[in-house]
């Protein structure tokens, strides 16, 4: 009998105290995954403070509104066709996207140098290739999500006003590829960009300065060829800044208007050319960061 | 736990570590060497982040150079610098690191609540770590460490930056790691005295190279210093120098000038304690003399005794080469 009573205090004792867990340990592939869905969710402050929700919800809502309206207004009217491309769209909003990466990619690779948390995560399972790939995904998927979105409110609401649904669905399918490739390519430079600055202030400042500054530059020597009438000029320019990467890919190949003065984009061959810079952009991103995380790894 | 041979790593320009053979068992090991001397280096190494130039490692009976994150899910580590994250909160941050552990959400959940009370964090882990004292972001990353229940953690420099009594809890709770939560542990420091009263093994190394690897109750048993002091009486103007003549006469063993610089150095005598009876002569001889005595304790052991030759043939001497 007391032995028995001994057992049970010594039960009770061993509750309140240090337990050990001999649950699942579910690995690396696991822990990747666990950190681009923090990541994603980071990227539009969920998880995160209030404030820091404010400023990519704004842009998310400011992204959708024109979409919404572009619907009402082609409804009401009963339009044949919706007034704006869906592979238009995206550049567009350009200026928007640009804010929304700037704000975004230090959010979340600068703290982690800055704060100097890499080496908690490097003393885990996860290794340099996980962390990067995790934080390239969830990147490219937090743009993926901000520039797709308006583009499922103009498909839904082509379908509502009932127009053609083989031209609808083709144009929507192509705008969905031409963001992918915008996501991919805008979330790696600024991942390098920021990564490359542990400063968050100057993380934001070199993503606005490398989308602006090549933008700018192209459009303006654009404008200077389309002035002299060089317009083979003006379609090997586009290769020199993001955005316009991306319109020259669209227009070679997603059948996309281009925005290039006198309607000048590339031809399929060029188109290629500008197909190859914008994978090896992208490829060029892993890389860098690869590089960056071999550094400072513990 | 671990077992290294003969491991060496060499950097372009340093020697971080010269073929250095360890075998270390369970319970908590001290790691002690001045800056540089190569521990940190050693972490690396052990946590399969580094690879070694020569020699080999085993963590947990796993081998650094093939299984790093198998042992990296077993082994918790704490960096010595500052790690955290201010505007999130110490839960946050510790379910996030549970979950890169490998453990699934709800575990990771209820693992950080345990861990984080363990520690000594209540109703504060909820707000921002920005605003923890030091003592507070210390025992956060520790919880981080323990948060995934790994059968060794690794202990970077703990007792960085806190004050006494800061540091004190610290040990204490290092301790409790292995008492309590049947965690081995390897703890570094460049203080061999604070590692003393908290392990039961410490290894100190220099220049990459393995000085001494002893049980603690070797370094306590062998010699005590003690120190002595008296004030002075009207018979005797220099009580301190009174009292040296009388325990020299009674065949003491003094230290010479081992506090010099330190302030009231000329008024305390370190001698060495062999014994009870050394604690009763000394007590009778300042009676005898009539002086008072303002204190007779036991001095750590500094670091820089083991460098000293004389402490070291009494030591177990372990082959540097």
């Amino acid at each position: 009998m007391s032995i028995e009573t001994t057992r049970t205090e010594t039960t009770q004792i061993h509750n309140i105290g240090y337990r050990n867990y001999d649950g699942p340990r579910l690995g690396r592939a696991y822990a990747r995954r666990s950190l681009f869905s923090q990541s994603l969710r980071g990227a539009y402050g969920l998880g995160r403070s209030a404030k820091s929700k404010v400023l990519p919800m704004i842009l998310f809502a400011v992204m959708c509104v024109p979409a919404a309206i572009i619907v009402a207004v082609a409804v009401a009217t009963k339009m044949k066709d919706l007034p704006l491309d869906y592979t238009r769209y995206a550049i567009f909003t350009q200026a928007l996207i640009g804010l929304y990466l700037a704000a975004q990619a230090p959010q979340s690779v600068s703290r982690d140098l800055r704060f100097k948390t890499v080496p908690l995560y490097f003393s885990r399972p996860i290794e340099r290739v996980d962390y990067v790939l995790a934080k390239f995904g969830a990147m490219a998927g937090a743009l993926f999500i901000l520039t797709a979105s308006p583009l499922v409110i103009l498909y839904i609401g082509s379908l509502l006003a009932k127009m053609d649904f083989a031209d609808q669905s083709k144009g929507f399918g192509q705008g969905l590829v031409s963001v992918a490739l915008l996501s991919l390519l805008f979330g790696g430079i600024g991942l390098v960009m920021a990564a490359l600055t542990p400063r968050r202030g100057f993380g934001v400042a070199a993503v606005i300065a490398t989308l602006v500054i090549s933008y700018g530059a192209v459009t303006t020597l654009q404008g200077i060829a389309y002035g002299t009438d060089n317009i083979d000029a003006i379609k090997w320019m586009g290769l020199f800044s993001p955005i316009t990467l991306i319109d020259g890919v669209q227009t070679a190949f997603l059948g996309a208007t281009s925005s290039f003065p006198a309607g000048a984009g590339p031809s399929a061959g060029l188109g290629a050319l500008y197909l190859l810079v914008v994978l090896a952009l992208i490829l060029g991103s892993y890389a860098v960061l690869m590089r960056r995380y071999r550094k400072v790894g513990l | 736990m671990i077992a290294t041979e003969s491991l060496s790593k060499r950097f372009p320009r340093v020697t971080a570590l010269d073929r250095l053979s360890l075998d270390i068992g369970p319970g908590v090991t001290g790691l002690v060497g001045a800056n540089g001397a190569g521990k940190s280096t050693m972490i690396k190494i052990l946590l399969g982040l580094s690879p070694a130039t020569e020699g080999r490692a085993e963590v947990l009976g796993l081998d650094v150079a093939t299984s790093g994150a198998a042992i990296r899910e077993r082994v918790g580590y704490m960096p010595e610098h500052d790690c955290l994250p201010p505007d999130v909160s110490a839960t946050e941050l510790v379910v996030h690191m549970a979950r890169m552990s490998g453990l699934p959400a709800t575990a990771a959940r209820e693992r950080t609540a345990d861990t984080l009370r363990h520690v000594g964090l209540y109703e504060e882990r909820y707000r921002p770590i920005g605003g923890y004292s030091t003592g507070m972001k210390q025992r956060v990353k520790l919880a981080q460490a323990l948060v995934h229940d790994p059968k060794l953690v690794l202990l970077d420099e703990p007792t960085n930056g806190l004050d006494p009594v800061g540091r004190d809890e610290m040990l204490g709770l290092i301790r409790r790691v292995w008492t309590d939560f049947g965690i081995s542990v390897l703890v570094t420091s460049h203080l061999l005295g604070e590692l003393e009263r908290t392990c039961d093994h410490v290894v100190v190394i220099d220049g990459g190279r393995l000085l001494r690897s002893s049980s603690t109750s070797d370094f306590t048993q062998t010699t005590a210093t003690l120190a002595v002091e008296v004030t002075d009486s009207d018979t005797h103007p220099d009580g301190t120098r009174a009292l040296r003549e009388a325990l020299t006469a009674a065949g003491i063993t003094l230290h010479a000038g081992v506090e010099d610089g330190l302030p009231g150095a000329g008024h305390i005598l370190l001698l060495e304690a062999t014994g009870e009876e050394t604690y009763d002569l000394v007590r009778d001889t300042v009676a005898d003399l009539g002086l008072g005595l303002v204190r007779m304790e036991q001095r750590r052991h500094h670091i820089a005794e083991v460098f000293r030759p004389q402490q070291a043939n009494q030591q177990e001497e372990v082959p540097t080469r």
